[in-house]
């Protein structure tokens, strides 16, 4: 019965999840032609979709690196992108934290938006599932993601540099992150954090290497974490 | 681009070990341990507090001219920005933004 029951979980979670390929694929073949168009190699572009697996953060040190920004700065600006996995890691750990050692590192490698998103709102609706059967749903909604984030990494990394320059694809990291931003400015504090970020982003970008944009990031966190107590749950 | 081998598998490798922990931490070694409101009130708003400062001055003063403002870009900005907040939809979005920036790019 378990057994039959964790299978059914894995492939509701791959269910759950399949609409979420179709917005991995186009993020990873841009990484793919982007990151090589930059200089990096093949292996490198690779290596940097299967060990990070986090599209945000992978533009984000790319368009830090195309700056010549220091590696510090690079990997501060990539890691901050990813700081709210950590509320991702805190969220899952009530349905995940009984799993062994192993398989909760496997669910922490692959915890990306869409596996969180999908499995914190099935874990909601279907609270009493044993541990093993809810972290079947995870691995079966987070696997098909990220392997298709590799496979349009390598996709868009071997049609590389045969891009023209006419497609003005230097443009597609913004449209790219700015779609990904825009549906989350849901209430009034993400709209404050966003814009607090963009002005002093803009006033600070003559301190070098983005620094500003670090000072930007922690004063927008303030702003939009203060809006939110100040509004209280009405603009949620 | 201007860095060594070693230097792009600093970056890497460090990128991957970093979000790893982060991605781990509360699934592994901070186990039980709860985030206060505080903090979970400031994480929420990590990706829309780094996001628009890093993608604003590559909207305003793109590389790809020299630096100067390009109305093309900045429309199609603005495209992306009210598509996203209206349909919720990345994908709807991003099409609608590049139809933008090659129509702009066509007619100025």
């Amino acid at each position: 019965m378990p057994v039959t029951t964790t299978k059914s979980a894995f492939w509701r979670g791959f269910r759950d999840g399949a609409p979420f390929i179709l917005g991995a694929a186009p993020f990873g073949l841009l990484f793919g032609v982007l990151g090589t168009e930059a200089g990096l190699n093949l292996v490198e572009v690779m290596s940097m979709s299967v060990l990070v697996i986090a599209g945000a953060s992978q533009f984000a040190a790319l368009s830090q690196m195309q700056d010549n920004a220091p590696v510090i700065m690079v990997l501060l600006a990539a890691l901050a992108v990813n700081m709210r996995m950590a509320m991702y890691s805190a969220a899952l750990a009530p349905h995940l934290g009984a799993a062994p050692f192993w398989q909760r590192a496997a669910a922490a490698y692959i915890l990306v938006d869409n596996a969180y998103a999908v499995s914190a709102a099935e874990y909601d609706k279907r609270p009493d599932q044993t541990t093993a059967a809810k972290m079947a749903f995870y691995i079966g909604c987070a696997i098909p993601v990220g392997l298709v984030w590799y496979a349009a990494t390598l996709t868009g990394a071997l049609l590389g540099q045969t891009i023209p320059p006419e497609f003005a694809l230097d443009f597609a990291v913004p449209i790219a992150f700015l779609a990904i931003v825009a549906p989350m400015l849901r209430t009034m504090a993400h709209i404050a954090a966003a814009l607090t970020s963009i002005i002093v982003a803009l006033a600070l970008a003559f301190l070098p290497y983005s620094s500003g944009l670090l000072i930007a990031a922690a004063l927008a966190m303030l702003v939009g974490s203060e809006v939110e107590r100040r509004m209280g749950d009405r603009f949620r | 681009m201007n860095y060594t081998s070693l230097e792009i598998w600093v970056i890497i490798i460090v990128m991957g070990a970093g979000t790893f922990l982060i991605r781990f931490s509360f699934l592994g070694p901070l186990g039980r341990a709860r985030l206060s409101p505080l903090a979970l009130r400031l994480l929420r708003y990590t990706p829309v507090a780094v996001i628009p400062g890093l993608v604003a001055p590559l909207v305003l003063w793109p590389a790809a001219t020299g630096g100067q403002l390009d109305a093309a870009r900045i429309l199609a900005a603005l495209v992306v920005t009210a598509l996203g907040m209206w349909t919720k939809n990345v994908i709807a979005a991003i099409f609608g933004g590049a139809a933008m920036l090659y129509l702009g790019l066509y007619l100025f």
